[in-house]
């Protein structure tokens, strides 16, 4: 009997191996140089957004599943961090994982009665999952409902790095963003990151090939949701509090935008919409009228016009892998 | 007089009652974005927007040429319909070839839109519109108090829907409107102008939504983010009752306010989560809805 | 720009031998709630508000410079928390002003304590702010939520209203508002006969109304805020519970919401407010000033509290000569000092930041009796500074010993 070759199996091609290459450089040679000029708070905080949006972007983009609810993971990561750093006295790295772990768990169990469903269903239950622990968190105690978790302290990062040291923090978190996007780059370029994108292609062509699809989509959100959470997690240590605006829908809401913007599907696309449109939340803020106006307009343009997104539009023009 | 765990029944039936008002309203609401999806297979979050569009409208009517609650009734829906037939035109109809969640995402971007300059122009905290002289005051029944309001809705709601369902369901009209949906080109072949009729669907889709919102004017606040509030929980019902069903939405609708009811009576803190719980049980269970077509 | 200030009045006072006041440079920043639920109480209005106390201020003293920026905190403690790291390291802001919002304001507070600025809150409501988490770095001016629970929640009781029934927004403020009024209630002599808990941003209070109905308490306490509080009142109109002889006692209710409402539906409501616009021609001369900016808005006790707060504060400013550089310093100055200004009369700042001023029970007029645009409210009763506010020993700051 021949055996067939898995038409799945190709070598990544070397063209767009280089494009992605020379951008994660010029990337981490931004972020190197960026806290000299500009305001450090303000890039950590970009940096835990653009990790967040990368997450998103691993199910949406690679895929093909739109996750309305992935506030859940990043704001409850972002409470547990918070909530084990200030009452549990936890050190930083151990906050973190905190977070993340529970952002993984939260992830399995919405993760498997998620994935059952295709397309809009998927979203939707998504959406009211996200919902219901949105309403838990404002009744728990220990979120502290409205006011939120306020006054986590930043530690000493194994005992010995001073975190409330701006530059000593902006280093921890560049190099968790790092690793982070790391991951989902070798996630994106691997096997199972190929099957991942049949899936999105073709499903059904992908089940006859005797592929165990539902697996592979529970792994991919449990991973989406575990990034989301350390994002969140990140963050709670960075601003030092966590509050309901983590777990809202509207943040739901501006994570799919900023992916939108940047570029669906690409792997730099996230980091760049969630600068463009954390940039935009700061320069507008004294205009603050127009925020919900334009963020609408952006929606409007992106999905009409610009549907490919910034880094998504430079890379067709180029015709490279961005 | 008894009691049926521990609440007694004249209390028990007055929530009952009240439910099912508010399921009039869900009904209605969920009944335009059934239409439009079941019609156009475009996922409408600009729903709870255009909702908001008509109690401002009412409000705006009622500020410029004076005219009250009777005729806002008719106009309002017009008004909010046209910019709705405006919307397909210019923005929606580019994306019927696409991933239907393209849709959603724009309506969304639409919707933070109206809301923002809503909020810009005339503030958050909300505008005053009263109840109709002809509508105020109430009947005692026994076991509650009912405001002729709120049994005008009930009546009002009812007859909507019902109408609604019967034109789509069983008339020529709605027979042409489902086959367009099942096979454009087949009906386009027959003469018929099916862009139009996918255009005036939407429009009347977004009436719907207006007219829901002309009548809750008088009762709940007329702010930017009314709709806000309220356009997750009827997409719950949506989602519950069927995508695609109109029954399914109508029945679903009134249901849904019976159980948000009780919920409220026995165990109060939970009512807003209750729907959800629904919407994820029935997903699971039988994902198309109780009363949809398939997935 | 501390540098220089300092420089600059070292040679002031080198050169002018104290006959002249030196130059005084200040930068303030408001930072409100611009553009979704707050932007009525707050927002623009906080601004012009801030405007006119900077105008009015250097007209009398045209040694002191003040330059002002704005920002808006979206209601995200996130936003709110950012912005006030960037003034204050970034931008050199000497101090945040407004800020409705308890989440954002005690974040706000955090941040000023970290980098040793001023915070003057006038918007935000939690009594925790001057309790277990303030700090000597923030004031809170205008009002709090014990205030509110006991100045309604007392002085109803006074008057006989001596039954009640609680609709309260089923999350922490809802429930702390809950818990004061129903303490002070109880201490006044009056009996609460029962409460019923509805979530937030609910649209229809109906079967919460029959209940609150069916109870036969002589009022009806809305510990709620904003959306809900206008949802319950609009509707308890509809469902006759006024006009069955129940009031309705609204614990945080703002003329901004009384004018959403309208007249015929809110009259009858009992609330609290520390500054009224229409109670005394000062207060009516400021408003018109206040309306050119604002046309067709009434301003709130939350704007008073601005412009307040900013009056009081420069005067600070010019007392330690400019330098602002301790934040902690100029916070004990501003309590070391009595305050007064046209808005709010004469008061003073407790140990524990809390700025004291009296109260007023308000009631919503008859339409009939309503001669013109914003005439909302009768005065009921005047509660007294002393008495206002929560006794300093009663609040768990950890700045006040004992």
């Amino acid at each position: 009997m021949e055996r067939v070759v898995d038409p799945l199996a190709k070598k990544p091609s070397i063209l767009h191996s280089q494009s992605e290459t020379i951008g994660f450089l010029i990337m981490v040679l931004v972020l190197v140089v960026a806290p000299f000029v500009t305001y450090p708070l303000f890039l950590m905080q970009a940096m835990c957004f653009a990790l967040f949006a990368c997450a998103f972007n691993l199910l949406i983009g690679y895929v093909g599943l739109l996750s309305f609810g992935h506030a859940l993971y990043f704001g409850w990561a972002s409470y547990l961090s918070a909530y084990s750093a200030k009452a549990w006295g936890f050190p930083p790295e151990l906050a973190i994982l905190t977070g993340t772990a529970t952002a993984a768990i939260c992830g399995l169990v919405a993760g498997s009665l998620a994935i059952r469903r295709q397309g809009i269903y998927f979203a939707m239950i998504t959406l009211a999952l996200a919902q219901m622990m949105y309403f838990f968190a404002l009744q728990a105690k220990f979120t502290g409902g409205e006011d939120g978790i306020q006054a986590v302290p930043r530690g000493y990062l194994f005992g010995i790095f001073d975190l409330k040291n701006v530059m000593t923090m902006y280093v921890v978190v560049l190099i968790i963003f790092i690793l982070g996007f790391a991951f989902i780059y070798r996630i994106i370029h691997s096997p199972f990151g190929e099957v991942l994108k049949a899936i999105r292609e073709n499903e059904t062509r992908a089940i006859s090939l005797g592929y165990k699809t539902d697996r592979y989509k529970l792994v991919a959100f449990v991973l989406s949701a575990t990034l989301a959470g350390v994002a969140g997690a990140t963050k709670a240590i960075v601003l030092q509090l966590a509050s309901l605006t983590d777990v809202n829908w509207p943040m739901s809401g501006e994570v799919v935008l900023m992916t939108l913007v940047g570029g669906l599907g690409t792997i730099f696309g996230p980091v760049v919409g969630a600068f463009v449109i954390l940039v935009m939340q700061f320069k507008l803020a004294p205009i603050g009228e127009w925020v919900l106006v334009i963020q609408g307009a952006i929606f409007v343009a992106c999905v009409l016009l610009f549907r490919r997104g910034i880094i998504g539009e430079i890379a067709n023009k180029l015709r490279i892998r961005l | 007089m008894f009691e049926i765990f521990g609440i007694p029944s004249t209390a028990l039936f007055g929530q009952l009652l009240i439910g099912l008002i508010n399921g009039s309203f869900y009904a209605l609401l969920s009944l335009g974005l059934a239409v439009i999806f079941g019609m156009l297979n475009i996922i409408n979050f600009s729903h709870g927007a255009q909702y908001m569009m008509g109690a401002f409208a009412a409000y705006l009517i009622l500020q410029y040429s004076g005219l009250g609650y009777w005729p806002a009734l008719i106009i309002a829906p017009i008004l909010v319909g046209i910019t709705g037939i405006l919307v397909e035109r210019f923005f929606l109809q580019w994306l019927y070839k696409l991933d239907h969640l393209y849709g959603l995402l724009l309506t969304f971007g639409l919707a933070l839109i109206f809301e923002g300059v809503a909020r810009n122009y005339f503030g958050s905290a909300g505008l005053p519109y009263t109840v109709p002289e002809s509508l105020r005051g109430g009947q005692n029944l026994g076991f509650m108090f009912l405001p002729n309001y709120r049994a005008w809705v009930v009546a009002a709601s009812l007859v909507v829907c019902f109408g609604t369902w019967f034109v789509i369901e069983r008339t020529r009209l709605g027979a042409y409107l489902r086959a367009a949906t099942e096979n454009p080109t087949l009906v386009r072949a027959f003469g018929i102008n099916v862009p139009r009729m996918i255009t005036l669907t939407y429009g009347f889709g977004v009436a719907l939504a207006a007219f829901a919102g002309v009548m809750a004017a008088p009762i709940y606040n007329v702010s930017p983010q009314m709709g806000a509030e309220l356009i997750i929980v009827v997409f719950a019902v949506v989602v519950i009752g069927g995508m695609g069903s109109i029954l399914g939405a109508i029945i679903t609708g009134f249901g849904l306010g019976v159980v948000e009811g009780l919920t409220k009576v026995f165990f109060p803190e939970a009512s807003n989560t209750v729907i959800f719980v629904i919407m994820a049980i029935v997903l699971l269970v039988r994902p198309a809805g109780l009363f949809g077509r398939r997935a | 720009m501390r540098r220089f200030m300092g420089l600059a009045a070292l040679a002031a006072v080198l050169a002018c031998s104290g006959a002249n006041a030196q130059q005084v440079n200040v930068k303030i920043g408001v930072l409100s709630d611009m553009s979704s639920l707050y932007a009525d109480i707050g927002g623009p209005g906080s601004v012009a508000a801030a405007k006119m106390a900077i105008a009015d201020f250097t007209k009398d003293h045209p040694n002191v410079k003040v330059e002002i920026v704005s920002g808006d905190h979206q209601n995200k403690p996130d936003i709110g928390t950012q912005i006030a790291n960037q003034w204050y390291d970034v931008d050199k802001v000497d101090m945040i002003i407004d800020v409705p919002n308890s989440g954002v304001a005690l974040a706000v507070s955090q941040v000023a304590a970290n980098k040793n600025k001023v915070f003057i809150v006038s918007g935000a409501a939690a009594s925790d702010i001057t309790g277990p988490k303030c700090n000597a770095n923030t004031i809170h001016w205008t009002y709090d939520t014990w205030m509110l629970a006991n100045g309604t929640g007392t002085a109803i009781v006074k008057t006989g209203g001596d039954t009640w029934f609680f609709l309260t927004s089923d999350y922490a403020f809802g429930h702390a508002l809950e818990r004061d009024t129903m303490a002070a209630v109880e201490k006044a002599g009056g009996k609460v006969l029962g409460k019923v808990r509805h979530p937030i941003n609910t649209n229809d209070f109906s079967s919460f109304l029959l209940q609150a109905q069916s109870s036969k308490a002589k009022v009806i306490g809305l510990a709620n805020a904003g959306g809900d509080t206008i949802n319950s009142i609009k509707q308890a109109a509809e469902f006759g519970i006024v006009k069955g002889g129940q009031s309705l006692a609204g614990l945080l209710v703002f003329a901004s919401d009384v004018a959403a409402l309208g007249l015929p539906t809110a009259q009858g409501l009992i609330l609290t407010e520390t500054w009224y616009w229409d109670m005394n021609d000062a207060n009516r001369a400021w408003t018109k000033r206040w309306q050119q900016e604002r046309q067709g808005k009434w301003p709130t006790m939350i704007h008073a509290g601005v412009y307040a707060g900013i009056t009081h504060y420069l005067k600070t400013a010019v007392a330690l000569k400019g330098n602002l550089s301790d934040g902690k310093a100029v916070v004990a100055q501003m309590k070391s000092m009595p305050t007064e200004d046209q808005l709010f009369g004469k008061g003073t700042i407790r140990p524990d930041g809390r700025k004291t001023h009296p109260a007023y029970l308000l009631e919503v007029k008859k339409p009939s009796d309503s001669k013109y645009p914003g005439d909302f409210y009768n005065v009921r009763a005047t509660i007294p500074a002393d008495q206002a506010f929560r006794p300093l020993k009663e609040g768990n700051c950890p700045l006040v010993s004992g």
